[in-house]
């Protein structure tokens, strides 16, 4: 694949690397034309390929095995496989019996954990690009930090909180329970119940710095003309902020909110790092529990059933979720 | 290249306005930076020192952990397959970006929006719906070709180069169009083909967003860990599965790991810091687009 690249660059950079006209000339009329018409889908082609072989290819053999019964037995030869037809689809949606149900648990932690982690994110990285509007000394240094979760690799990240999540040893009961005496025993974060707030936490700090990043962008595109106005028609900073900033941020906003809603709902790093393979029962976020049942229990065609049901659902909610912001911003537009 | 300009503020603010602004940054920066004062504390304490209750002020400082990490894992080993992976993941990436950005940027084709759609939707779509038929597929081939890419470095290769390359793509044909078209038209006047006036003008003309989009597709793929976490085996085991091993079976070194972590953040913390303006620019320009 990667080889695609380099032998077209070679004769295509011939011309221009200043060869004579009559080494032109010689070229065939086929490659000559090629050059005219095809070019743009030359220029596509490296970046085509490998999409469909790692994207578009997988996504359709992926919805071809999930009619398949497809197990550790059958890993080396998949064609044998016997055909499961919807059977993997029945087995995921009968939520009364075991597998079922686990994933319609499944998914509600995960859609609470993403409504949650993306909300907050949200009004975190909105209070701070309003609050970083204006110059004050220290501003740029505290943008910069800001960015520090973004630009941090997951795991080490990731691994640091689970570190201060640690019953013992973390930084968290330490505070709660040493210092503040808000808890009355060092309780556990990384099982149980709390496992979920914990995750919840890290996700915020991992996303909301995005967040920030976009809307401070977005910020960048208000007209000063329309504070100035407000300010001469009387309207103090906090009427501005409702007035003016809130409602031009609305387009950046409806693409902030989608992007943080797929990421976070997709989420795997997260629990992985601090879980790993067997998250507490209420953790288990959906990108884990389609991976146990691929890679731990060797099923792929149920694992692969559930990964359509999961596609299906994020494009009927990004399809809805379009659709609805769309008309929002057609009637505000009138 | 659009930066944050520095707007005066419009009129005075309230002291109700100040004194949120100050309570509310205060707390932000405070979750933020503490994981990151307790990596960094924490990876200069003392084994005996992290295992029991946690403390703000480390007792005493050593720098045993950062030697000690190349001893208890083969740190070194999984650095070295990490940065191959990375930067070659990279290189490719950015380069068929710069292909297929100028196709996008420079001509008008049929299927062009289609291309750009399919393309930037494929990054939306969960990462665990690609990697189970993609582990099959890399073992298919190898079984039927000989040629590995199932827990070769390889795949994993091939794999990252394409996480980022819908978003280079975007970016980058956003860049080239602020790129005067008269520029390459003048290369081609002089004798250029479009491969010539692509290299000779537009590429040395748009080094700032492909250095961001290196950098992004760097990131991307040093911070990676499902694909890695399937894909590899202990020959080409990656940083972001090899951490994982300082934790053994009765202990867990967190001074180790903290040290660990920071010696594998570095790299990446240091190229977004100090590429921090191009790479804002470039990363919201979709978002404002």
């Amino acid at each position: 694949m990667t080889a695609t690249a380099p032998p077209r660059r070679a004769p295509e950079a011939g011309p221009g690397s200043g060869k004579t006209a009559a080494g032109r000339r010689l070229r065939p009329r086929v490659v000559e034309r090629l050059r005219q018409g095809g070019l743009p889908y030359l220029l596509l082609l490296p970046a085509v390929l490998v999409e469909l072989l790692i994207h578009i290819a997988p996504m359709f053999f992926g919805i071809l095995i999930s009619f398949k019964n497809l197990t550790l037995f059958y890993i080396h030869h998949w064609n044998s496989a016997p055909w499961a037809g919807f059977d993997n689809y029945k087995t995921a949606v009968k939520i009364h019996q075991p597998i079922g149900q686990a994933l319609l648990h499944s998914f509600w932690v995960t859609l609470s954990y993403t409504l949650l982690s993306v909300s907050i994110s949200w009004l975190l990285g909105t209070a701070a690009a309003i609050l970083l509007q204006d110059k004050f000394r220290g501003r740029g240094l505290i943008r910069t930090l800001f960015l520090v979760p973004y630009a941090l690799p997951a795991y080490a990240a990731l691994i640091t909180w689970t570190f201060m999540f640690q019953q013992d040893t973390g930084l968290v009961n330490h505070v709660l329970h040493d210092q503040l005496h808000v808890t009355s025993d060092k309780s556990f974060w990384l099982i149980g119940d709390n496992s979920f707030w914990a995750m919840v936490v890290v996700s915020v700090w991992k996303s909301w710095p995005f967040a920030f990043l976009a809307l401070m962008a977005g910020l960048q595109n208000i007209p000063r003309e329309l504070y100035e106005a407000a300010a001469m028609d009387g309207a103090g900073v906090w009427q501005q902020i409702r007035k003016i900033t809130m409602p031009s941020l609305r387009p950046v906003n409806q693409v902030i909110v989608l992007v943080l809603f797929l990421w976070t709902f997709n989420d795997f790093n997260t629990p992985y790092v601090m879980f790993g393979q067997n998250p507490p029962h209420q953790s288990d976020l959906i990108s884990i529990h389609i991976y146990q049942s691929s890679f731990i229990n060797w099923n792929f065609g149920s694992g692969s059933a559930m990964s359509v049901l999961l596609l299906l659902f994020l494009l009927v909610v990004t399809a809805v979720y379009l659709l609805v912001t769309s008309r929002g911003r057609s009637e505000n537009d009138v | 290249m659009s930066r944050f300009t520095d707007q005066p503020s419009p009129m005075a603010q309230p002291k109700s306005f100040l004194w949120t602004r100050r309570v509310v940054l205060t707390l932000l920066l405070g979750f933020v930076l503490v994981p990151v004062y307790v990596m960094l504390s924490s990876s200069l304490k003392s084994l005996q020192d992290v295992q029991g209750s946690f403390q703000w002020i480390p007792h005493s400082l050593t720098f045993k952990p950062y030697i000690d990490i190349w001893k208890t894992i083969p740190l070194a080993h999984y650095f070295v397959n990490s940065v191959i992976v990375c930067v070659s993941a990279t290189v490719f990436s950015v380069a068929l970006a710069i292909f297929a950005a100028y196709g996008v940027s420079r001509y008008r084709f049929m299927g062009r929006k289609v291309f750009t759609v399919t393309v930037l939707s494929t990054q939306m779509f969960p990462g665990i719906l690609f990697l189970l038929p993609l582990y099959l597929i890399f073992v298919n081939i190898g079984n039927s070709t000989g040629i590995v890419l199932n827990g070769s470095r390889l795949g994993l290769i091939i794999t990252y180069l394409t996480f980022s390359l819908p978003f280079s793509i975007w970016m980058l044909a956003g860049y080239f169009d602020s790129i005067p078209r008269d520029l390459d038209e003048a290369a081609k006047v002089d004798g250029c083909g479009p491969l010539g006036a692509l290299f000779r003008v537009v590429v040395p003309a748009a080094v700032p967003g492909i250095v961001a989009v290196s950098v992004y597709a760097f990131m991307t793929a040093w911070g990676e860990v499902l694909f890695a976490s399937v894909m590899t085996n202990e020959s080409t085991r990656t940083l972001a599965v090899g951490l994982r091993e300082y934790a053994t079976q009765n202990d867990v070194y967190w001074n180790q790991v903290m040290a660990a972590s920071i010696v594998v953040s570095l790299p990446v913390v240091a190229g977004f810091l100090l590429l921090q303006r191009y790479l804002v620019a470039g990363l919201t320009a979709g978002a404002v687009k």
